[in-house]
């Protein structure tokens, strides 16, 4: 009954999605304001309809109704009640309801924060997000209906949730990933709007910079979740495998930030207009082509569940749709919001147009390893991978101009500035990037490498520089003059400095060994004494297995963890549960491998120096986004300026 | 204006340079990090040369498996059932691997008959069967 209340509750959210694109778009052709307001009704009532439908298959899972496919595959009567919340979006069906229930979230606060929002633009942009949720609706209801009942399979505990995913990790990284890929919708539709309009008000930048903030800092932060996930859960102690599904999130991040740092030069010089509402659409399309090369299940992968080819067909025709559409009406409309204005090469437009460059190319490169193998595969040339040394060769690469380029680019003034100002302010930083790197490596290790050198200077580079700016702004202007904005760009360009410095120093100075221990014995790893205390049988909810306790001791530190070996009843399907010595230079992973002869394992030790500083960072990153989010100017400011444009109009 | 005009020359001329040097990389990069997948039966039939960095994978024969005593070394054999290669491996295998699972191994054949591999692959879920191993395998039961 619960099942069936929430399919209902879909179709009536499909009805008010059509109403939402039906109504309004009559009103404007045949130019009836009334008809145009009705979208402020229609709104809440899908967000309301879609939230039923979503609370309805929670139902299903916290009462076992497992004559609910879906229920049935990714549910278990010994599941914990918690991960039975989280297994609502554990599979397919119920991802692609929990993105429709994001989508029409991020419709209810675009409804509900744009009140002042100059209206024709407004209507427009829920109008394009209503026909966004229309087709995602559609292809729940075609091809993945969570709802649909068996009954076949009666007497049963249920198939269980993926054993991968029962970690708390997985509360939020999912929910996390889809705020963002779908957020970048909001600014898509803004785009969209304002090609539709055919012009783009000063104010545009201002209204949709916000929007993009908020995704991208979910996007961030979703990313940053499912790497520490990773790290813990599938990774044997690696952070980032350039898995295809983990660059269809990366790759809407690049764009996205891209956005966000010409959504800058937008609103505060007008300019890059065409070039901005380029990206919004392709941050949004590489967000759907994400949804597409993981839920078609052309890609082989941890997450890839599903192999449909109905589904792929259909995602393939809305994605056509959607891009091919955009695309078309960009190419129509762009001439008419392009204001051609000077641009110097020494400025910070110009260092910003550069940043763009790169990480377009960035993106490029990443979607060319991405695809290739698809496409050879398509073309039948045989089957073939693109493996993770690709992606390293071609972007580390491009990700050392691009941080030189940020050091100089956080000085620069708009418009014009000269090169002696930038040495004379750069300088003893460009200095002080080279040596200090040098002096602590070769202090601290006694030795050293190359690579972790080249990589030190550059992320001293922009932290020096960083720091730099804000102490010449703390100068000019006092604490009270700096704007949280300009803040968050500090903190998240810190962020990314620090995020380096882990990559460099866990990649360089890691160290890895694969060992066969038992009981009783111990080994020297890393200046550490790690002893192999004792093994034991281990009884959980919905599984069995062995847990091992190591001591971690050295001059008097002592830490005691315990790697376990789990058999997930149902399915019998052996997880690896890593025991992590965490601290903040250093991390000590043991991980069970697998049992040999009587009373030995494999057991797998890792040292990795700084590994937390890469999720600090992206932490970091996430949270100068959020600074610059809820900066007042773009609510206070904006809000006027609109209500006065709004007047004019009437 | 020639000011203006210059400039942009000089950022198109730029922006050509950055797109060139990285077109050329990618090619580098992409022919020197993709592998092939082959099945045991490509591989005993020589279409394999010994400096190539390939995949190969099979169903793990049952009772192939041999472990050495002192280290992590491992060897085991797999099967298209039409040809078996052995793979050496020292390192932990993926928890999932299994006798009679199939399995893909990325790295170098030593000869027609064995195979040095730098990974092992087998995915998380019992039922899983990796799309190309299960391409061999249909075409193996389709000639019979």
């Amino acid at each position: 009954m619960i099942a069936e209340i929430g399919l209902f509750a879909l179709l009536l959210a499909l009805l008010f999605a059509f109403m939402l694109v039906i109504v309004p778009t009559l009103g404007i052709i045949f130019n009836k304001e009334d008809w145009q307001a009705s979208v402020k009704i229609y709104v809440p009532l899908q967000f309301f309809f879609v939230a039923l439908a979503y609370l309805a298959l929670t139902v299903c899972f916290l009462t076992d109704d497992f004559t609910v496919s879906y229920v049935l595959m990714n549910s278990s009567k010994s599941l914990p009640l918690f991960y039975k919340i989280c297994a609502v979006w554990g599979g397919h069906e119920g991802s692609m309801l929990l993105w429709v229930f994001i989508l029409t979230l991020w419709m209810f606060a675009v409804n509900l924060f744009s009140k002042n929002l100059f209206f024709p633009l407004k209507i427009r942009v829920l109008i394009v997000l209503g026909l966004l949720s229309i087709g995602f609706i559609l292809f729940i209801i075609i091809t993945s209906n969570p709802y649909s009942r068996q009954f076949e399979i009666l007497q049963t505990v249920g198939r269980d949730l993926n054993p991968l995913l029962q970690d708390p990790g997985f509360l939020f990284h999912p929910p996390m990933l889809y705020m963002g890929y779908v957020g970048f919708s909001v600014a898509f539709s803004f785009a969209i709007a304002a090609l539709w309009l055919g012009r783009v008000e000063s104010s545009w930048a201002k209204w949709t910079r916000p929007w993009t903030l908020a995704a991208w800092c979910f996007l961030t932060a979703g990313i940053t979740l499912g790497s520490w996930w990773a790290y813990r859960e599938l990774g044997w102690g690696g952070w980032w495998f350039w898995d295809p599904v983990e660059n269809a999130s990366f790759m809407p991040w690049i764009v996205g930030t891209a956005l966000i740092h010409s959504l800058a030069v937008a609103e505060k010089r007008e300019q890059f207009i065409a070039w901005t509402l380029l990206l919004a659409i392709t941050a949004f399309s590489l967000s759907l082509v994400g949804t597409f090369l993981v839920r078609s299940g052309v890609l082989t992968s941890v997450h890839a569940f599903a192999v449909d080819p109905e589904r792929g067909l259909y995602i393939l025709i809305f994605l056509l749709v959607v891009i091919g559409g955009s695309l078309g009406l960009f190419a129509l409309r762009a001439k008419s919001v392009v204001r051609v204005k000077n641009l110097n090469l020494i400025s910070r437009e110009a260092a910003l147009l550069l940043n763009n460059v790169f990480l377009m190319v960035i993106m490029l490169t990443i979607l060319m390893g991405t695809v290739y193998p698809l496409i050879i595969d398509g073309l039948g040339l045989g089957k073939l991978s693109v493996g993770a040394p690709y992606f390293n060769a071609v972007f580390i690469p491009l990700m050392i101009p691009l941080l030189i380029l940020m050091g100089f680019g956080v000085q620069l003034n708009w418009q014009r500035d000269g090169f002696k100002r930038l040495y004379s302010v750069l300088g003893l930083v460009g200095l002080l990037s080279l040596f200090i790197p040098a002096l602590l490596e070769i202090i601290i290790t006694k030795s050293f490498n190359l690579n972790v050198y080249l990589g030190l200077v550059l992320a001293f580079w922009v932290l020096l520089s960083t720091l730099k700016t804000l102490l010449i702004r703390l100068k000019i202007s006092g604490f009270m003059g700096i704007s949280l904005a300009y803040l968050g760009m500090v903190i998240a360009h810190l962020g990314l400095s620090l995020t380096v410095i882990g990559i460099t120093l866990s990649s360089g100075y890691g160290i890895e060994s694969d060992v066969k221990m038992s009981p009783g014995e111990h080994i020297f790893f890393a200046g550490f004494d790690i002893r192999f205390v004792s093994e034991s049988s281990l009884t959980g909810a919905n599984y069995h297995g062995n847990r091992a306790h190591f001591m971690i001791s050295s001059n008097g530190y002592e830490k005691s963890i315990f790697p376990e070996k789990r058999i997930y009843n149902v399915g019998n399907i052996p997880m690896t549960e890593s025991a992590i010595d965490v601290s903040l230079f250093r991390d000590i992973y043991v991980a069970l491998g697998e049992p040999i002869n009587d009373d030995s394992w494999s057991v797998r030790f890792y040292y990795k120096p700084f590994v937390r500083f890469i999720w600090g960072g992206g932490f970091f990153i996430f949270f100068g986004g959020f600074l610059a989010l809820v900066d007042s100017r773009y609510y206070l400011k904006g809000r006027k300026k609109n209500k006065l444009t709004f007047k004019a109009k009437i | 204006m020639k000011l203006v005009r210059r400039q942009k020359l000089l950022f198109i001329c730029l922006i050509g340079f950055i797109l060139a040097i990285v077109s050329a990389l990618v090619l580098y990069a992409l022919r020197q990090n993709i592998s092939l997948f082959y099945s045991p039966y490509q591989i005993a039939n020589g279409e394999v040369k010994v400096s190539q960095n390939i995949r190969v994978g099979g169903m793990v024969v049952p009772g192939s498996i041999v472990r050495s005593s002192s280290d992590l070394s491992v060897k085991f054999s797999i099967t298209d059932y039409k040809s078996t290669i052995v793979v050496h491996y020292r390192g932990i295998l993926p928890d999932l691997f299994r006798e009679g699972q199939g399995i893909v191994a990325q790295g170098k054949i030593v000869d027609l008959e064995n195979f040095n591999a730098t990974s092992v692959l087998a995915k998380h879920d019992e039922k899983y069967m990796p799309p190309e191993v299960k391409g061999i395998l249909d075409k193996s039961y389709a000639k019979k």
